[in-house]
């Protein structure tokens, strides 16, 4: 909503300088967007007559243009614009005078012209948005006025403001005016209009019915006559301009002021063309039609309400937009003048169903004020000058309008929300202004919404009229103190560890959205489940991963494509799933991800075991696997006590082709809610033994096949207690080993708890494990 | 007497200063002071002389052997330094050639302020309560107070998602809805920070994402003000920003606090930013959360996550925060 302070100050004598004003907008509740001096930029542009007008000799897009600036010699211009001709007004920026974007107008040549200042378009001088053409005149002026004059313009300033959904009184110059005023503390009022009343009795002239009350709630309806359709006068031109509207004739004119005004938007039929003199408002049947003012043919439903003629033919969209059957044109004399009430989500449907949203359809979606259409009908009458006459009585049916509440508010609640000390008298004062009728009842207040605040029905409403009203910034500022503690729970402590972790080992973190497009998941080698978007924007956006692996993979991708590689990245995140069994939510779960591009498979494994490490999980297993996605002889699952937490390995190489990731990428995969909910974390001290301890290394030939860890239990169960440490040192392929073989070193640490070993109990496990590993894999000790 | 064994260590001292190594030098001792050396042979004799005799040569004796021990050490000091120098020499290494190896990776921006606006939060008292990123329309609409049809569901471009009944289940517009599940999950007082991913039907721009991130805290106690939520607003801020930042709340609308308010910041004699909405929760809020609103009371506040990010590493685009190029990720 803009308003004009000059506006404003036609309600409430208003002080203060322009930028204060609009703090105090602010501090009500309605942000300032944008403030705008306007009127200012005019100095030095006068208007001009065309005199003639010649081609350039030179060039084809512009005009040679002889104007009159005032002292009646011919003044040459060149020109790009070719709307005007001989005899119209034009505005001329003189030489020397700066534009509102900065430039500064010099007598220059060109193509060989001279050009002794420059015509201006309407948006040049921040009259209107039209750059297209110069902007014409009315014949009334006269060349030589400075341009502010001739248009009546003075400087004023614009406002912008944010209107917030619950506060449709602000959709109106008046109401803006009231809140000022309050916060002011300055009387406010709506001027009464005057206007003359002459011929028959409305009720002689126009029948009305509401057929559908749930509808409309009050539907007015004057004539007036002596009406000859022409151009508004130009101070109401400037100013329905300035707040973003469009001239057309006088009646629409004052039909768009009224609503900037007062709120109330109205429509006017040409009363000769409405069947019978007769309206009738209802909801329309399905399939019903009609053609609206912009020519369209609409066809309606049952959730439309329409106004009627005496035929029952629509004749306009109820709140939305007229009919072209009644429209007012050139010819009209007496218009039929109806400002309503209507159903604040009829409107809503309506017009977001026709896709025809107006100022209007947003006034009356928000709700209008019931009370304010005698009022405004007879401001419509008043600015349409005065040979419109009014017809003397009102026709004025009424439908189910909302009835206006009373509110109990108690003194004690308002102390209590807000943290002040108000009494009943404090009170009445700060609503009284903004016109909540309030009384004190006992110890509490007994309030009135105004008619105009369809918003507020609960006591909490009045305590935030009250607060906005005394100032969010004089209540004073206290900190509760907490009765909880302040802490991570053991989940978001290990989140943290996780990434501590990662980082560690040199990780970046990514944070890819969550939408994937269509067979992502599949190229990914994932099933096609992912959950759909149901109104995605695009279609890159409409799938939601189930896995992160997608996600980094098209990271990996984007970033080679800027020759960026051997990334190694992880991402924590949600996965959203199809759960097996039905409920309310997806199954949707966290889940780490990381990659490492341009390694093999070997490289994740020390991330995993680090993690693992990080995370206190002490015991877990790596089994071959082949999960959708994986390489297939590269991967393993992760075990922990039995289950399943995640995978490693490498990412099948037909996914990368497809994803377009050119080198090999190693990737760990773990279901971070699995995982979390094994015990792990906790280690208790485990005593170790003072005596000294002998180291064993053993180096086998064993077949591929044949995994290491395999051999390493056997080892370790063989030692049995006296081994305390056990790890791979070495792994060697080729000569002299045989092919498909491999030599797995592994060294052993054997120490007794109570006593230092002999060399003849080291030598006896050493057999032992020797003859047993040989046995267990065909393996052969290398010497 | 005296004289031959000045001369004896006169010859000495030549000798030790010409032995040219360690070995050279143990040697050397062995002819000085072993039991073959003048000294030795000298004090082997002594029981043949006189007492007077004796004790005049014994101190002779002595004194030599002392000062040969010293020559001897002073000269193994030295050459003990140089074998030491020469080894050390050797083992030169030049360390610029190493400072190329290991990185620490890094984590995202986002997460950063993440954990520093926790870390904040949890200093004042607060814990961190999470929900589910795609939610039902009760809790990210109907619960906080905007009915089926309500206008102000049209301020949240919501993205829904093909799950359940049509328009049933969304992808969750705000972190309010994790006030919902905190205060069915918990019984009061509750003090909490909710930070969260959210999505919008956005395109794409420098200050638009369909998902980015926001921060919520909810308290519910008995007597909690408006007052409370201005000064708790006020605490966050100048922690967060600095003590120099300052404060203010204007009205607002949001359907599920009232009196509702937009909070906005500033370096004294600065723009105000606008940082977030706030307000009290609104009873019906308090009652959908199974709560007697008679009885608690309680306020909300909630901000953008992303932009506080932008805002301390100067980034310019909000869409660099998602496209994970290296360059980027590895600058914070």
């Amino acid at each position: 909503m803009k308003v004009l302070l000059s506006w404003l100050k036609e309600f409430a004598p208003i002080g203060g300088e322009p930028d204060a004003i609009g703090e105090q907008l602010s501090e009500l509740g309605l942000a300032v967007e944008e403030i705008t001096r306007t009127g200012e930029n005019l100095e030095g542009v006068v208007v001009a007559k065309v005199l003639d007008l010649r081609p350039h000799p030179d060039a084809d897009r512009i005009q040679i243009v002889e104007v009159d600036s005032g002292d009646g010699q011919p003044l040459q211009i060149c020109c790009g614009a070719f709307n005007m001709s001989p005899g119209d007004f034009v505005p001329l920026a003189t030489i020397g005078t700066t534009m509102p974007n900065g430039m500064e107008i010099s007598r220059r040549k060109l193509r060989g012209e001279w050009s002794n200042g420059m015509l201006c378009s309407g948006a040049e001088i921040d009259l209107g948005e039209d750059h297209d053409g110069i902007l014409i005149l009315g014949n009334e002026s006269e060349q030589g006025t400075p341009l502010a004059d001739s248009l009546g313009i003075e400087s004023d300033v614009l406002y912008d403001l944010e209107v917030n959904p619950n506060r449709p009184d602000a959709m109106s110059v008046a109401g803006v005016a009231r809140d000022l005023a309050a916060y002011q503390k300055i009387p406010f009022s709506i001027p009464v209009p005057e206007v003359s009343e002459k011929g028959k009795d409305i009720s002689e002239i126009l029948k009305t019915e509401i057929v559908s009350p749930d509808l409309c709630g009050r539907f007015v309806a004057r004539v007036i006559d002596g009406i000859s359709i022409q151009d508004s006068p130009q101070w109401l031109k400037n100013r329905i301009t300035a707040l973003g509207m469009r001239p057309v004739n006088n009646v629409v004119d004052v039909s768009n002021y009224v609503m900037l005004e007062l709120g109330q938007p109205s429509h006017t039929f040409d009363l000769v063309s409405v069947a019978n003199s007769e309206f009738r408002v209802r909801w329309a049947s399905d399939g019903e039609e009609i053609v609206t003012l912009d020519g369209v043919v609409r066809n309606l439903t049952t959730q439309d309400g329409v106004v009627t003629d005496g035929s029952n033919s629509p004749i306009g969209i109820a709140g939305v937009m007229g009919g072209v059957s009644t429209e007012i044109s050139e010819g009209t004399s007496t218009v039929a003048l109806e400002m309503a009430w209507w159903n604040p989500s009829a409107i809503a449907k309506t017009s977001r169903r026709l896709g025809l949203r107006s100022e209007a359809s947003a006034r009356f979606e928000r709700g209008t004020d019931p009370e304010i259409i005698e009022t405004a009908m007879l401001r419509f009458c008043e600015l349409l000058g005065p040979e419109a006459l009014m017809s003397p009585g009102i026709i004025d049916e009424k439908g189910d309008l909302p009835a206006r509440e009373k509110i109990k508010v108690r003194v004690s609640r308002v102390n209590s929300i807000l943290g002040t000390d108000l009494n009943q008298k404090d009170i009445l004062q700060i609503l009284d202004p903004i016109g909540f009728e309030a009384e004190s009842v006992d110890h509490d207040i007994d309030v009135m919404v105004p008619s105009f605040r369809p918003d507020t029905s609960l006591e909490i409403d009045v305590i935030e009229e009250i607060a906005r009203i005394y100032g969010y910034e004089r209540i004073v500022k206290t900190v509760p103190k907490s009765k909880t503690f302040g802490s991570l729970t053991g989940k978001q402590n290990d989140r943290r560890l996780i990434r501590t972790t990662m980082m560690g080992l040199g990780l970046d973190e990514a944070m890819p959205v969550p939408f994937l497009a269509p067979g992502e998941l599949e190229n990914a080698g994932l099933e096609s489940d992912g959950i759909k978007v149901a109104n995605p924007l695009v279609a890159e956006e409409s799938v939601m991963r189930s896995s992160l692996r997608p996600g980094l993979l098209k990271t990996l991708a984007y970033n080679e494509s800027h020759r960026l590689t051997g990334l190694r990245l992880f991402e924590l995140g949600h996965i959203y799933r199809q759960p097996d069994k039905p409920q309310p939510l997806p199954d949707e779960r966290e889940q780490l991800v990381a990659v490492l591009a341009g390694n093999e498979a070997g490289e994740i494994v020390k991330i995993w075991s680090a993690l693992a490490d990080a995370l206190a999980f002490d015991e877990y297993e790596l089994i071959s696997d082949s999960p959708p996605g994986f390489h297939a002889t590269r991967t393993s699952r992760i075990e922990i006590q039995g289950r399943t937490i995640g995978f490693l390995g490498e990412i099948d190489p037909s996914v990368l082709s497809l994803f377009e990731v050119s080198e090999r990428v190693a990737c760990l995969e773990v279901d971070i809610d699995d995982l979390l909910s094994i015990s792990h974390g906790h280690r208790s001290y485990v005593p170790f033994s003072r005596y000294p301890s002998s180291d064993i290394d053993l180096a086998f030939e064993v077949d591929e096949g044949i995994s290491s860890n395999e051999v390493k239990k056997c080892l370790q169960e063989q030692a049995g207690v006296l081994l305390v440490d056990i790890y791979l040192f070495d792994i060697f392929r080729g000569e002299p080993v045989s092919e498909g073989r491999r030599s797995l070193a592994f060294k052993l640490r054997l120490q007794a708890e109570d006593r230092t070993l002999t060399d003849a109990e080291v030598a006896k496990v050493h057999g032992e494990c020797i003859e047993s590993v040989e046995k267990k894999f065909s393996a052969k000790l290398r010497s | 007497m005296n004289q031959d064994y000045d001369l004896h260590l006169e010859e000495a001292k030549g000798k030790i200063e010409e032995s040219s190594d360690l070995e050279a030098l143990k040697k050397l001792e062995i002819d000085l002071l072993g039991k073959q050396s003048l000294t030795a042979q000298a004090k082997g004799s002594l029981g043949g002389l006189e007492p007077e005799e004796r004790r005049e040569l014994g101190l002779v004796l002595n004194e030599t052997r002392s000062k040969l021990e010293e020559m001897l050490a002073t000269r193994r000091r030295k050459l003990e330094s140089e074998v030491k120098g020469e080894q050390l020499e050797n083992e030169r290494l030049d360390l610029t050639e190493f400072d190329r190896g290991h990185r620490l990776g890094h984590r995202h921006v986002v997460t950063q302020t993440w954990e520093r606006l926790e870390d904040l939060f949890i200093g004042m008292g607060y814990t961190v309560s999470e929900g589910p990123e795609i939610e039902d329309e009760w809790h990210n609409f109907g619960a906080l107070n905007f009915p089926l049809g309500h206008p102000a569901r049209d301020m949240y471009d919501t993205l829904y998602v093909e799950y359940g009944d049509p328009m049933s289940t969304l992808l969750r517009t705000h972190t309010s809805p994790v006030q919902i599940r905190v205060m069915e999950e918990e019984d009061p007082p509750i003090y909490s920070i909710m930070p969260g991913r959210v999505f919008r039907s956005d395109t794409a721009d420098s200050t638009h994402m369909p998902v980015f991130h926001q921060i919520e805290a909810l308290v519910v106690d008995k007597g909690i003000t408006f007052g409370d939520l201005a000064g708790t607003i006020e605490a966050f801020t100048t922690a967060y920003f600095g003590k120099d930042f300052e404060s203010r709340l204007r009205p607002s609308y949001f359907p599920f606090t009232e009196p509702s308010a937009e909070f906005d910041i500033r370096h004294p004699g600065g723009k105000w930013l606008e940082l977030g909405g706030c307000g009290m929760v609104h009873p019906e809020v308090l009652k959908a959360g199974g709560l007697d609103p008679e009885e608690w009371q309680g306020f909300a506040f909630g901000f953008g996550l992303d932009r506080l990010a932008l805002m301390r590493h100067e980034i310019d685009d909000l869409r660099e925060l998602f496209r994970n190029d290296y360059r980027f990720l590895a600058q914070f």
